[in-house]
């Protein structure tokens, strides 16, 4: 056992940093899944369910195989599996919500329950045991100071998720296919005019999305907290599928404001702990005042969200 | 008439089958009692020796194999279902809303329970107390320290254990093992058990070195896994080096702890096997003797509204109503020897853990030289202080 050395005041700014690096992941994976998704027209509240259902699999899977492949590779068998699993929950919701007359806010909705409902049932025998985590790069061995070391060990995953997020944006504004994406998104009808399949573009973006947001789950139960828990998400999903408007359908928007909110969440125990004990409510509540602050200064009566896809919400 | 397409039925059709849909859903909706049903908990069927049965139903404000509160109740319950006469129904998280109104409404009028252990703190006021005075005859039993007698209805009841006293010897072990004298804890909410058990941890641990200190985080929810992890890494940051908690599920605290290899202690159930290195000893609870005595009562017909329970059962080591987790491979000799004459002092009477003198953290005065809190003492159940040495505020 170490004796850590106390850190005082330098331990606030050290563990939002901490808490950024370490608790943005899902956020940013689940929102980029729905910026992708809210892209080509549909909103897909669904994820928070596939979010669940991709920490069940990962978790679940990483425990299963770990005699066979060993402990290295077993936790990424699990970021795959939790991909797949997020895949197929995403072909049902795509299939569902592309009928006609569905609505896909309803549609989504029940895609949380179906997806938070399985993945509790499934999970039931993975609560108790533990899994083997995903490694993590320690970039924090130059410090004497365990507290920083501690911060700085860094997930792949994450690092994964901060190269998807401008590598979308480029796919979005300079490829073919993210021009069709975004004509299926726009206007569905000069779409269909250009002769691209509705049904078929809509369908990947969601699928892909939920690819995204399944692995999100599996940074939540392989990485951090690293647990399998029914309430591992405390409603994760459906904050980040809000961060894609407040981080106007922009993937690299969407990648701050995932920092933001996964930073706020250490704001809380942080300040606590170096003895600022008062207002801590009010500090847990952070991430969520902050959001309402940038959505009333930036809301205006006069027009439409900048960067909302013009069928998002129609029923086109 | 794009819409033929697709559903080929008349208008007659389509309405009576969404009808039908309705009725079975309502019907299931009201019998299924919810979104958790266990094995134990079958739906009502009326069958003939459901008269004699005495129908007991359990509600928890979490998943039932939790490694934590929720698992340490069901175990019990599973122990009490054991007692002949008794049938169990149970649904697990059930929220502290109107929506545990639901659940109890169900279990009293559809499965026929007589009796109902809604185990988390919250359900009480106003829940339990709406319930209670809506259906006289129905027995509930409250895990923790609400129930006033002549102030609340004849047919509640109230159970607990004084874990602070398990608390107090994991802080006699984490005392010793300390290297930087000072102590963490991961807390929930600011409610009396949780400060009882942070100032029973505190003391146990400045009967070894009296200049130790406690950190208090508190997360503002039972479960919130994310929030606790980040505590106890702002807590090891701070050069903490023993982490205690009061959540639902200690599993994230303690495998936290490990993985930033600091000791850790547990709560509610054993957890020394997550965490090899580090793990210390726990705070348990035992319901298992005192679900099953309750339910032999209730088989021989015994209630509380005719007096033949008590409105307040309470327990510590002695009754074997809480536990100490096994020691783990950390522990000192020197710290189990204190630690057990601790335990063997407190389940003897000999050690009283509040007595005076004692200050709060803002310096004001508990208990004057010479006056002591027994551990039977209702003034401990309505504790809102920390004692001196503890970090933290209970007025968020």
């Amino acid at each position: 056992m170490t004796t850590e050395t106390s850190l005082g005041l330098w331990g606030i700014p050290l563990g939002i940093l901490a808490g950024t690096l370490r608790g943005s992941a899902p956020f940013l994976f689940v929102s980029l899944g729905e910026c992708l998704t809210e892209k080509s027209g549909k909103i897909n509240l669904g994820l928070e369910g596939t979010l669940l259902m991709g920490a069940m699999s990962a978790y679940g899977v990483s425990f299963l195989t770990q005699n066979t492949v060993g402990e290295f590779w077993a936790p990424w068998l699990g970021v795959l599996a939790a991909g797949v699993s997020g895949m197929l929950l995403g072909v049902i919701y795509g299939w569902l919500a592309q009928q006609h007359r569905v609505n896909d806010v309803a549609t989504g909705i029940a895609m949380i329950i179906l997806g938070s409902g399985l993945a509790f049932f499934l999970g039931k025998p993975f609560i108790q045991p533990q899994a083997p985590q995903l490694f993590t790069f320690r970039w924090g061995s130059w410090s004497d100071i365990p507290a920083v070391q501690a911060a700085l060990k860094v997930s792949p995953l994450f690092l994964l998720g901060v190269a998807i997020a401008p590598l979308l944006q480029w796919v979005f504004r300079s490829t073919r296919w993210g021009l069709y994406i975004r004509a299926v998104g726009d206007s569905p009808q000069s779409a269909r005019a250009m002769g691209i399949s509705v049904f078929k573009v809509r369908m990947f973006s969601i699928v892909v999305g939920s690819f995204l947001a399944g692995i999100g789950g599996a940074c939540l139960s392989l990485y951090y907290p690293g647990v399998w828990t029914e309430r591992i998400s405390s409603g994760q999903g459906l904050m980040a599928v809000a961060l894609v408007i407040f981080a106007r359908w922009n993937p690299v928007q969407c990648l701050w404001a995932s920092l933001l909110f996964g930073g706020t969440q250490a704001i809380g125990p942080a300040f606590q702990s170096v003895g600022i004990d008062s207002y801590y409510y009010l500090f847990n509540a952070a991430p969520y005042i902050l959001t309402l602050l940038i959505m009333v200064i930036t809301c205006s009566p006069k027009r439409t969200l900048v960067g909302a896809p013009g069928a998002l919400g129609t029923d086109e | 008439m794009r819409d033929r397409k697709f559903v080929p039925l008349t208008r007659r059709q389509i309405i009576r089958g969404l009808l039908a849909t309705s009725a079975f859903g309502i019907t299931t909706k009201l019998a299924g009692c919810g979104s958790s049903p266990s094995p134990n908990s079958p739906a009502t069927d009326g069958s003939a020796n459901a008269a004699e049965e005495v129908v007991v139903g359990f509600i928890y404000v979490g998943p039932k194999d939790d490694f934590g509160y929720n698992q340490a109740h069901a175990e019990g319950a599973a122990a009490m279902a054991q007692v002949p006469g008794i049938k169990l129904v149970e649904e697990a998280s059930v929220p502290e809303t109107a929506a545990v109104l639901e659940t109890m409404r169900s279990m009293i009028e559809i499965d026929g329970a007589k009796v109902l252990f809604p185990t988390s703190f919250g359900y009480f006021d106003p829940y339990i107390l709406e319930m209670a005075q809506e259906f006289p005859d129905v027995q509930f039993f409250h895990a923790g320290g609400l129930y006033q007698a002549g102030v609340h209805p004849d047919n509640v009841g109230s159970y607990f254990s004084y874990i602070g006293e398990a608390q107090y010897v994991a802080g006699v072990v984490a005392g010793h093992m300390t290297q930087t004298g000072q102590l963490g804890f991961v807390a929930a909410k600011p409610i009396p058990q949780v400060l009882q058990n942070i100032n029973s941890f505190t003391l146990g641990a400045k009967s070894i070195k009296p200049d130790i200190t406690t950190q208090v985080i508190f997360t503002g929810d039972w479960a919130l896994p994310v929030k606790e992890a980040e505590a106890t890494n702002s807590l090891a940051d701070q050069g903490i080096d023993v982490i205690n908690c009061h959540v639902d599920s200690p599993k994230v605290v303690i495998e936290t702890a490990e993985r930033r290899g600091v000791y850790s202690s547990g709560y509610h159930a054993n957890q020394g096997p997550l965490a090899p290195n580090g793990f210390l000893t726990g705070a348990e609870w035992d319901w298992i003797s005192i679900y099953t005595g309750l339910a032999e009562q209730f088989v021989a017909g015994k209630t509380l509204m005719a007096g033949d329970i008590d409105h307040i059962l309470r327990g510590g080591l002695a009754e074997q109503f809480c536990k100490i987790s096994p020691y783990g491979s950390a522990v000192t000799a020197a710290a189990k020897a204190d630690a057990e004459a601790a335990r063997e002092a407190l389940i003897s009477g000999e050690l009283v853990i509040y007595k005076g003198e004692l200050r709060d953290n803002n310096g004001n005065v508990i208990l004057a030289d010479g006056e002591q809190y027994e551990q039977t003492n209702v003034e401990l159940e309505k504790m809102n202080w920390f004692i001196e040495g503890v970090k933290g505020s209970i007025d968020g």
